[in-house]
C-alpha cells in the first residue's frame, strides 16, 4: 500500500447533509417532494400490528384441545374486550359451566384445535417518524419514508448515549480546555444543547438532567460517570435507545480530555442556533457516530464556503488526532510516513508515522493509532 | 459449479470474507506437494458505500497476485480460471462471516433437551444464536412473542418432541412464532426461512400453522429419540438456506457465488470442519479458539464429538468493555505484575471500545491487553465447557456399582486431562510480539492438565482449509500439516493437592538436544528449550496424589514435541490460583515474556 487510509470524524462549518427517515414497516408518507419541513414535523406514520397474547383455553377450562372450537363464544376475527367471556364449557346438564375471559382487548386472531390455544391481537400501535433535520424533502420513498437535505454545520462525536433530540446551542464553558462542572449549568439552559469544553463531570450531567437540558456535548467523560448515569456498565458500544432523559455526546474520548479547539470554536460560532442531535453510536458493522447538525440560514451559507470531502488519506501536513496512550488526545500534523514497519515499545512491529506536535516536538506513532481531523 | 478432478488442480485460490477484512491465500503445487505460498488482505466491502463483497475479494486477490507475480484477475474484474502458465487458478473457494455472519433464532420444547440440541445444530453450522425459545424458558408466552418480534434473524430452526411422541408442545411453539411474523434482516421481499426438525408426526400440523409469508422446510428430527442426536440433516439444511437465502440477499454475493467452485460456507462452520478432520485423522482430542474483536469462538472435539460455542460479547476491541464488566477488573489485574491506576484503565478500555482498530504502543498497554485476553478466553472456555455436555434428559440404567459415582446426563465432555492439542487464533494470539506470550495466554486461560501440545494458526488459514477439505482433502491436509499451524511447544501440568514449596513432580528428559532432570515444586513454572521439529522422551514421577496424565501418583513416560517456545513445565496447580504480583512476575520471568521490561528495570 502506498498510502494509508485513516478516516476520522468530520467537523465542518458547512456541508450538505441528507438524512433518510424510514418507517419500520410500510405506511403513509405525509409530505411531498420539494416541501420544506421543520425538524420536529411528522413526515410519515403507520400502525404496528398490536401485541399478541396467547390464551390456553384447553388448560384453563380443562378440555381436550379438539373440543375448544365448539366452546368458543367468539370466532376468528371477532373483536374482544378485556374481561369479556370468550369461551364457556357446556357443563353438566347445563349447570357448572366454566368460563374463560379475555385478559386483554383486541381481535381474536386464531383458534388452534391442536394445542387448544387462542391468540388475541391487541390494538394497532401508531408509529410516527419526525423529520429530524429542518430542510427540504428531496426524495419520497413511497410507503416507506423520505430523504431530507439541507446545508448544515456538522460535528461528529466519537461516542454518545441517548437518541434524537433538538435544542438551541448554548456555550457553558469559556474555553475548550475548561471542565464542564455543575456550577456552569444554569436553569436558562432548559431544552438547550449545552456545549462544554473538556471532561463533563458526573454532577454536571445530573444537573443538566435536572434542569431539563436536551443534550450535553463536551470533550470527554469518565467511564465511572457513564456507569453511574446509565446504572450499568456499558459492554458494547451500541447506543441510542437508552431512555435516560438527556443525550450525551463526547467528541474526543473517555478521560480528562479537552475538546479539539476547532470543534469548540465551530460550536461557539453557532451558539444560539437550533440544532438536531443524536447520541446513537454503533461501532460494529455499519459504523454510526453521534452527530450535531446545525442548519445554516441563507446568510450562514453565504459566509461559510463548503469544504471539500476528505479522501481519508494520511498525507504530510494534514491535521491528526492521536487516539491511543501514551499520547491519547494529542493533536498534531502528519510528518514523515516511513514505508517500512518499525518495532514499537510493546515489541510489536507496525507501520508508523511521525506526528509533529503543536509544541514543536515530534513523536512516532503506529498508523492505527491516529485519525484524521476532517472537514 | 463444475466437477473437480483433484489430480489436475495445481493452483488454488481461497478467500475468507470477514466482518472487517477479506483474506486471500494462494496454494500451489510445488515440488510434488501443496503449499500455501502467498497471502493478501483488503477491507471487506459489504457495507456502504461499496455494498458489493466482490470488491474486497478482488482487492485481496490483487494483493496476492502482485506478491506472487501471477495474474489472477482479468480486465473485467473476474478471477481467471483455469490456471494457464503464469495466470489464473484451477480452484476458487470462499468462506464468509461478513455482515455479522449467519444469525439464527432457535426454538425447542424443553430448554435442556430439544432446544439445546437445536442450538448445537445451529452453532455447529456456524451460526450466531440470537436467542433460544423454549416452553420452559421461564418467560411468559407473550414475552416470548415480543422477543421474536424484536429479533431480525436470518432464519429460524424449530425442534421439539421425539419421533412418534406428543405433538402438542411443538405445535404450541410454532403457534408462538407464526403470529409474531419475525422480520428477516435483509430485504423486505425475502420470506423468512424456517427449518422444522422436530417430531415427524407433527410435521403436517406445523405446515398448517404457518402461512406463505414464511419459507418452511421440513427435515429429519434432530432428536429422534432422547438418547440420540441427529444433527446432520438440520445442519445441512442450514447451510443450504444460508446459501439460497441469506447469501443471495447480501450485497454482491450472487456474483461471488457464481465464481466459487464449492459452496460458500460460514467461516466458523469451515473452522469446525477442519478441526474435526484433524482430530479424527490423528485420533486426538483438540480444542480450537478464535478470539476476535467482537466475539470468541471455541471449538472442541472430544472422543469424536464436535462442539462449538460463540461467546457473542467476549472480544478484544468492540467487546473489550464487556469482558471487563463480566470478568471484573480485579480478575483482569491479577494477571498484571505491576501497579496500574484503575480509573485510568477503565477509561482506556472504553477508548479501545470506541476506537477498536488501535494497537498497544507501550509495553504496559500490551501487558494489560493480554491480561484482558486471558479473561476473555477463560470465560469463553468456561461457557464452552458448560455447553459441551452429554445429552440431558437421557434415562440412565444404574447398577449397585454406581452408588458412589452417580452421574447424571449433562456432564461436560471437555476433559482438560484428556486434551491433546490447543490451537489458538485471532489477533491478540496471532500477533503477540513473542510467541512465549501466546503460549502462556493459552496455558493460563485453558489450564490444560497432563501433557498438551500448543499451536497457533499462523495466518488464520483454518477457514480456507475447512472448505478446501470438502473438495480437495489431500491439498487441505498437506497445507494444514506444513503451513497452517505453528507449533509453540508442549505444556506439562500437574493436578493434585498443592502445598507451597513441596514437590509436585520429578522429571527426566532425554533427547537429541534436551537432556535434563529435576523436580518441580508447587508454584513453579519452567521453560526448557526444545525447538521445532524436535522431540524428546519425558518421564514424569508425580508425588503422591498428584496426576500428570496417568492418574494420581502414577508415573508417565511419553514423547513430547518442541516448538517455537519449547517445553513448559507447569506446577502452579489446577485450578490456577494466582498469588500476589511478585509471584506473577516470577512466572512472567520464567517464560521471559517481556524482555524489554526486564531491561527497563
Amino acid at each position: 500500500m502506498a498510502t494509508a487510509y485513516t478516516p476520522g470524524l468530520t467537523v465542518t462549518a458547512r456541508t450538505t447533509h441528507r438524512v433518510r427517515r424510514l418507517l419500520p414497516i410500510s405506511g403513509d408518507v405525509l409530505v411531498k417532494k420539494g416541501d420544506t419541513v421543520a425538524s420536529q414535523d411528522i413526515v410519515a406514520e403507520t400502525f404496528m400490528p398490536g401485541d399478541i397474547t396467547p390464551v390456553n383455553i384447553a388448560n384453563i377450562l380443562s378440555l381436550p384441545p379438539g373440543d375448544v372450537a365448539e366452546c368458543m363464544l367468539k370466532k376468528e376475527g371477532d373483536p374482544v374486550e378485556a374481561g369479556e367471556p370468550i369461551a364457556r364449557t357446556k357443563g353438566i346438564f347445563g349447570l357448572f359451566k366454566n368460563t374463560c375471559t379475555a385478559r386483554v382487548g383486541g381481535t381474536l386472531e386464531s383458534i388452534s384445535s391442536v394445542t387448544g390455544q387462542v391468540m388475541i391481537r391487541g390494538e394497532p400501535e401508531p408509529v410516527s417518524v419526525r423529520a429530524y433535520l429542518s430542510g427540504d424533502v428531496m426524495t419520497v420513498l413511497p410507503d416507506e419514508g423520505v430523504e431530507i437535505e439541507t446545508d448544515v454545520s456538522f460535528v461528529q462525536g466519537i461516542f454518545g448515549v441517548g437518541g434524537e433530540t433538538y435544542g438551541r446551542i448554548v456555550m457553558a464553558c469559556e474555553s475548550h480546555e475548561q471542565e464542564l462542572t455543575a456550577e456552569l449549568i444554569k436553569p436558562v439552559m432548559k431544552e438547550c444543547i449545552i456545549v462544554g469544553g473538556a471532561r463533563m463531570t458526573g454532577s454536571a450531567i445530573e444537573r443538566a438532567r435536572e434542569i431539563g437540558a436536551s443534550a450535553i456535548v463536551s470533550g470527554g467523560m469518565d467511564d465511572e460517570d457513564l456507569r453511574d448515569f446509565l446504572g450499568y456498565d456499558l459492554g458494547v458500544a451500541i447506543t441510542g435507545s437508552e431512555d435516560v432523559g438527556i443525550t450525551l455526546i463526547i467528541t474526543e474520548g473517555f478521560g480528562d480530555i479537552a475538546m479539539a479547539a476547532r470543534t469548540f470554536k465551530l460550536l461557539g460560532s453557532r451558539a444560539g442556533a437550533d440544532a438536531s442531535v443524536n447520541g446513537a453510536t454503533q461501532i460494529r458493522a455499519g459504523v454510526m457516530r453521534p452527530e450535531i447538525l446545525i442548519p445554516l440560514t441563507a446568510e450562514g451559507r453565504a459566509k461559510s464556503p463548503k469544504s471539500a470531502p476528505s479522501d481519508g488519506q494520511l498525507v504530510p501536513g494534514r491535521p491528526v488526532r492521536i487516539i491511543r496512550d501514551p499520547y491519547f488526545g494529542v493533536l498534531g500534523t502528519v510528518g514523515a510516513l516511513p514505508s517500512e514497519p518499525q518495532v514499537l515499545d510493546s515489541g510489536s512491529k507496525a507501520r508508523v508515522l511521525e506526528v509533529k506536535l503543536d509544541s514543536g516536538d515530534s513523536v512516532i506513532i503506529p498508523r492505527a493509532n491516529v485519525e484524521l481531523i476532517e472537514g | 459449479m463444475t466437477t473437480i478432478d483433484p489430480d489436475t488442480v495445481k493452483v488454488i485460490l481461497a478467500t475468507d470474507c470477514g466482518s472487517t477484512t477479506t483474506k486471500a491465500i494462494l496454494i500451489q503445487f510445488v515440488d510434488g506437494q501443496y503449499r500455501q505460498t502467498h497471502r493478501g488482505e483488503a477491507p471487506t466491502s459489504v457495507e456502504e458505500p461499496f455494498a458489493d463483497v466482490t470488491i474486497g475479494v478482488i482487492n485481496a486477490v490483487t494483493e496476492v497476485a502482485e506478491l506472487a507475480d501471477r495474474k489472477l484477475v482479468d480486465a473485467d474484474g473476474r478471477i481467471i480460471q483455469p490456471a494457464k502458465g503464469n495466470a489464473g487458478c484451477d480452484l476458487y473457494i470462499s468462506t464468509s462471516s461478513a455482515g455479522g455472519g449467519l444469525q439464527m433464532l432457535v426454538a425447542g420444547v424443553v430448554r435442556q433437551m430439544t432446544a439445546e440440541s437445536a442450538k448445537r445444530a445451529a452453532l455447529g453450522a456456524g451460526a450466531i444464536v440470537m436467542d433460544v425459545i423454549a416452553s420452559n424458558d421461564e418467560r411468559r408466552p407473550h414475552d416470548q412473542i415480543q422477543r421474536i418480534r424484536e429479533l431480525r434473524p436470518d432464519m429460524i430452526l424449530i425442534s421439539g418432541g421425539t419421533d412418534g411422541g406428543t405433538t402438542t408442545h411443538v405445535v404450541q411453539i410454532a403457534e408462538l412464532i407464526a403470529p409474531a411474523k419475525p422480520q428477516p434482516r435483509f430485504g423486505s421481499d425475502y420470506r423468512m426461512p424456517i427449518i422444522y426438525a422436530g417430531n415427524a408426526k407433527a410435521a403436517s400440523l406445523i405446515e398448517d400453522v404457518f402461512d406463505d409469508t414464511v419459507d418452511l422446510a421440513i427435515v429429519e428430527n434432530l432428536r429422534p429419540v432422547l438418547e440420540r442426536e441427529n444433527l446432520g440433516p438440520a445442519r445441512d439444511k442450514i447451510h443450504d438456506v444460508f446459501l439460497e437465502h441469506v447469501m443471495a440477499h447480501a450485497p454482491g454475493y450472487d456474483k461471488l457465488m457464481s465464481w466459487v467452485d464449492a459452496p460458500i460456507m460460514p467461516t466458523p462452520g469451515a473452522v469446525g470442519n477442519i478441526l474435526q478432520t484433524i482430530a479424527e485423522r490423528q485420533s486426538i482430542n483438540a480444542v480450537g479458539v478464535d478470539i476476535g474483536g467482537a466475539t470468541t469462538d471455541v471449538f472442541s472435539v472430544f472422543g469424536g464429538t464436535f462442539n462449538r460455542t460463540v461467546s457473542a460479547n467476549l472480544g478484544m476491541s468492540y467487546s473489550i468493555s464487556n469482558v471487563c464488566a463480566e470478568a471484573t477488573m480485579p480478575n483482569i489485574l491479577r494477571w498484571v505484575h505491576f501497579d496500574m491506576d484503575e480509573r485510568e484503565l477503565r477509561n482506556r478500555v472504553k477508548n479501545k471500545m470506541i476506537r477498536p482498530t488501535t494497537i498497544p504502543q507501550t509495553i504496559e498497554a500490551l501487558v494489560f491487553e493480554q491480561a484482558v485476553a486471558r479473561e476473555a478466553l477463560r470465560l469463553a472456555y468456561q461457557q464452552h465447557k458448560e455447553f459441551a455436555t452429554t445429552l440431558k434428559g437421557v434415562q440412565q440404567q444404574r447398577t449397585v456399582g454406581d452408588t458412589f459415582s452417580q452421574q447424571t446426563g449433562g456432564q461436560t465432555i471437555v476433559d482438560s486431562m484428556k486434551l491433546d492439542l490447543i490451537v489458538g487464533s485471532g489477533g491478540v494470539l496471532s500477533h503477540a510480539p513473542r510467541m512465549h506470550q501466546t503460549a502462556l495466554m493459552l496455558i493460563d486461560a485453558f489450564q490444560p492438565e497432563g501433557i498438551t501440545r500448543l499451536a497457533k494458526d499462523s495466518i488464520f488459514m483454518m477457514p480456507h482449509l475447512g472448505v478446501l477439505a470438502q473438495v480437495h482433502p489431500k491439498a487441505a491436509m498437506e497445507v494444514f500439516d506444513r503451513d497452517c499451524l505453528i507449533y509453540l511447544g508442549t505444556c506439562v501440568a500437574s493436578v493434585g493437592p498443592a502445598k507451597a514449596g513441596r514437590t509436585s513432580f520429578e522429571y527426566a528428559i532425554t533427547g537429541d538436544t534436551l537432556n535434563e532432570s529435576g523436580e518441580m515444586c508447587w508454584g513453579d513454572l519452567k521453560l526448557l528449550a526444545l525447538g521445532q521439529q524436535e522431540t524428546a522422551r519425558i518421564t514424569l514421577t508425580p508425588a503422591r496424589g498428584v496426576d500428570v496424565g496417568g492418574g494420581p501418583g502414577k508415573r508417565v513416560e511419553q514423547t513430547v514435541h518442541g516448538g517455537t517456545v519449547g517445553l513448559v513445565l507447569d506446577a502452579r496447580g489446577r485450578p490456577l490460583v494466582l498469588g500476589d504480583a511478585p509471584e506473577v512476575e516470577r512466572w512472567v520471568n520464567a517464560l521471559d515474556l517481556y524482555p524489554q521490561m526486564a531491561a527497563m528495570v
